[in-house]
This record gives structure tokens, C-alpha cells and sequence, in this order.
């Protein structure tokens, strides 16, 4: 019991990332990675989240009836989320004011959903909400590393604190603008993507198709 | 239990079971934590209104800091303060669904998209040595996503620009939401709302504004990639420092008696 409790929450952080191996919750990791404190609380608040959700989806799993259980997943999931939200909101309102509807949106972010069909449907409410917690981690882990990254390049930051100092404040670095656009966390998490594949060659996936030899009869008929 | 679970009559027990569940969780979380998130929502409305003053808050007590701004309600229609109401308790965004305390605006008039204003607006004023130093005054509009809600600070003139600031809008991050960016909000302080003849001038425009224009103390540079949000700003500004909005009390401003 101890051995796999702590297998499902190491194996989610390299082994079985959910970002960087199962490519899901990839919409928020673009939308809340340029400043590394809003991307802390995004994270802090996903695995809370995944880990209460998988905890009382398993609590109830016997009792799930099979042609409501997703929208039964939902209503956990969703009620999770407002309550998380209520409490950012009264604790840390600034923070909840840059996240936005991104709280909101935990809601439909694949992890949480695809943990509690995948994982708590099966698994007891302890186990599952390691499980929980190791998932969050490996979306904690991808996330805090593109962060680093674009508010590193981004605006010379960490935390706000200066590291790099840019022009407008009469330093030496250029700030990478395209670093505080979205699109430039799918160039860091294809990096990301890459350096782990080489680092673990097994996640690689197999080949679906190959190029079939050329044809040149096709030139001919024309 | 288990073994008949799929039952229509255990389906329908467990979905009310869980909603009743569920609901009784959210609504209380909601219901406990509202004293604390109204205060912080009274706490940013204030924090916001010394931003657009252009003052520093960083470190300082807020409630200190805003005790210096007296607030002061006006009368619309005749840009006059009225003394009846009570600033501390006149909530605007309130009255402005109220049909008795508010006017219904006319597709024409309403360039701002807010369908109704309110008869009386709070402004926040700053003396100084005897001399009002800031007036602060409500605006709000619609962009493109939500309506916009902030402040706009003018020097005791009553032309030049102290600060422009949002406290709620709901625009995409990055994008409209750049309306909260510390450095497109430095670009208005010193800016002249009216030229010299008394009309208004203000302008958002494309790109970035030509320095050497003799229009420039006018113009500020428009978002990028955020054309209806900018376009928002632009008409929420002429609505409320026209006519039907702050017009007739800036007048009297200028004019030296309010």
C-alpha cells in the first residue's frame, strides 16, 4: 500500500507527466505561465482540485450509477472549483483578479476529469487522492518550468523581483516580448516535450504511418 | 446498494443526494466568505481610486491615504453638487438600474453601450494648500467583452489627465486586459482631455502617437491586437466628458464654481 501510494505520486511527475506524456491540460499551461506567482497559485489551486475530486469521486464510486457519471464527476469537479474560486477571491484577491477566468476554467481542464474517470472510478478515496496530488505535481512541475522561462526571457523576472535588467528600467537586456504571448509556451513546452523524450526515450511514441516509397509510375500516367 | 445501482430509482437518488450535497457546499462557501471578499472588493475600489491620483500605495495604509480625498456627490444634468445625498452610502452602480434614480439613454447618446446612467455621480476630490489638486471621476462603458469600470483622475484644471485606472473589466488577458498595464497607463498622465476652444480632443489612436503632431498632448497610443477594447475606452471617455456625462460639471470646474 505504501509502495504504490508513493509510486502514484512520484510516476505522474517524469514517468507519466500529464502535460508533457498525455498532452492534456495544455490551455491553462498557455494562459497562466508568464508570471511565476499567479502560475504558484494556478498550480496550488489544479491540485487541490484534482486531489479533493478524486478523493470524494472514489469515496462514492460504488455508488456512481454508470449513465450519470461523468455529469456526477462534473458536479463534484465544478462545486470544487466555485469553492476554490470563493476562497481565492476572499484570500487573495489580487491573485484572483490576474487569474481570471482561468479558476473558472479548472473546470474543464482534461487532468481533473481524466484522473477521476481514469483513476478514482477504480481505486480507493486514499489512494486516489495521492494519485490526485501526483498529478498535480506533474502539471505543477511543467508549468512552474515554463513560467521560469517566460518571465525569466519575458520581463527579466522572478517573482517580480528583478534578475535581468532590462532596457526600460536603463539596464542592458531586451525583453522577449513574444515570451508574455501565449503562443511562446508551446515553443517551451515542445522544448520541454523534447528534453524529456531524450532523457526517457521509452515515452516516445510509435510511429503511426511511415512514408511509402515513392511512386514513379504516377509521373508517367500524367 | 452497489449491485442495483444502475436503477432508475437509485440513479435519481443519488443525482438529488448529490446536488443537495454539492449546493449546500457551494452556497456556503459563498455566504461565509462574502464580508471578506466585499471588503476586499471596497479595499481595490479605494486602492484603485489612489492609482488613478497617481499615488503611491505600495506599503502604505490604504484607509490612511483615502481618509485626504473628500467625497462629493453631482448632479448630472446640472454639473452641480447636490448636498442631500450622503456620498459615504450613494452606491452609483446601484442607482444605475434603478429607474428612479437613473435616465435611460437613447441609441445616439449612449456611445458608451451602458443603456442607463445615473442621475448623480460620487467624485472624489483632492485639495492641496487650499487648491483642489485631483478630481477623481467614475467612468465606466462597454469594450468588447464586459463593461468596463474606472477611474479617471484629472488635475484641478479639469483638463490635463492625472491617471487613467479599471478596477473591473472582464477583457482578454494579454490582450484588452493590457487596460491594466502599468505602462499603457503611464502613457495618459499630462494629457489634455479639451484643446483650446474648450472641445473635447481626447483620441485613442493606431499605433503609436507621432510625438511632433500638434495633436499629440491629445492622443494616446491605442492597444495592440485590442482594437474594440480600445475603441471602448475611447467611447467611454467621450460619453463621460460630454453632455450627458461629466460635461456641465467640468464646465463649472473650469468655470470656477461648482
Amino acid at each position: 500500500m505504501t509502495d504504490s501510494a508513493k509510486s502514484v505520486v512520484v510516476e505522474p511527475i517524469f514517468e507519466n507527466n500529464p502535460i508533457a506524456l498525455q498532452i492534456l491540460g495544455i490551455c491553462s499551461a498557455l494562459a497562466v505561465t508568464s508570471n511565476l506567482q499567479v502560475t504558484l497559485v494556478m498550480c496550488i489551486a489544479l491540485t487541490t482540485v484534482v486531489a479533493c475530486s478524486n478523493f470524494s469521486i472514489a469515496l462514492i464510486r460504488n455508488h456512481i450509477p454508470n449513465s450519470i457519471r461523468i455529469i456526477v464527476q462534473m458536479i463534484i469537479i465544478a462545486s470544487l472549483v466555485i469553492v476554490v474560486d470563493q476562497i481565492l477571491k476572499a484570500y487573495a484577491y489580487s491573485i484572483s483578479k490576474q487569474l481570471s477566468v482561468f479558476v473558472g476554467l479548472i473546470i474543464t481542464n482534461c487532468i481533473v476529469m481524466g484522473r477521476a474517470e481514469a483513476f478514482a472510478m477504480k481505486n480507493k478515496p486514499g489512494l486516489s487522492f495521492m494519485d490526485g496530488i501526483g498529478n498535480g505535481l506533474g502539471y505543477s512541475v511543467v508549468l512552474i518550468a515554463v513560467a521560469v522561462v517566460r518571465e525569466l526571457f519575458g520581463s527579466g523576472k522572478l517573482f517580480g523581483i528583478e534578475i535581468l535588467s532590462t532596457v526600460n528600467e536603463g539596464g542592458w537586456y531586451v525583453p522577449n516580448g513574444l515570451m508574455l504571448l501565449p503562443p511562446s509556451a508551446f515553443f517551451v513546452i515542445g522544448l520541454l516535450i523534447w528534453a524529456l523524450r531524450s532523457w526517457k526515450p521509452n515515452q516516445v511514441e510509435a510511429k503511426e504511418y511511415e512514408l511509402a516509397p515513392q511512386n514513379t509510375s504516377m509521373q508517367e500516367s500524367h | 446498494m452497489s449491485s442495483n445501482k444502475d436503477s432508475i430509482k437509485s440513479t435519481i437518488i443519488v443525482a438529488l443526494l448529490l446536488c443537495l450535497v454539492c449546493s449546500v457546499i457551494v452556497s456556503g462557501a459563498a455566504v461565509f466568505l462574502k464580508p471578506l471578499q466585499q471588503a476586499n472588493k471596497a479595499l481595490d475600489k479605494k486602492t484603485n481610486i489612489l492609482l488613478a491620483a497617481g499615488m503611491e500605495t505600495e506599503g502604505q495604509d490604504i484607509e490612511t491615504l483615502f481618509e485626504q480625498f473628500t467625497p462629493k456627490v453631482v448632479d448630472l444634468d446640472t454639473g452641480r453638487y447636490v448636498s442631500d445625498v450622503d456620498p459615504a452610502t450613494y452606491d452609483q452602480r446601484k442607482a444605475a438600474k434603478n429607474p428612479k434614480q437613473s435616465e435611460a439613454l437613447s441609441g445616439d447618446e449612449d456611445i458608451a453601450s451602458i443603456g442607463r446612467r445615473a442621475n448623480y455621480a460620487t467624485v472624489y476630490l483632492l485639495e492641496k494648500d487650499g487648491q483642489l489638486d485631483r478630481v477623481i471621476l467614475p467612468v465606466k462603458g462597454y469594450a468588447l467583452w464586459s463593461t468596463l469600470y474606472g477611474f479617471l483622475a484629472l488635475e484641478g484644471d479639469g483638463n490635463t489627465v492625472a491617471g487613467l485606472g479599471f478596477y473591473e473589466h472582464a477583457e482578454t488577458p494579454g490582450l484588452g486586459g493590457e487596460i491594466d498595464n502599468p505602462r499603457w497607463k503611464a502613457l495618459w498622465p499630462g494629457k489634455k482631455l479639451f484643446d483650446a476652444n474648450g472641445t473635447l480632443a481626447v483620441d485613442l489612436v493606431k499605433g503609436s502617437v507621432d510625438p511632433n503632431s500638434p495633436k499629440a498632448i491629445h492622443q494616446v497610443d491605442g492597444l495592440s491586437g485590442a482594437t474594440l477594447t480600445t475603441n471602448g475606452v475611447e467611447n467611454l471617455l467621450w460619453f463621460w466628458l460630454g453632455e450627458n456625462g461629466f460635461g456641465p460639471y467640468l464646465n463649472n470646474l473650469r468655470a470656477g464654481g461648482v
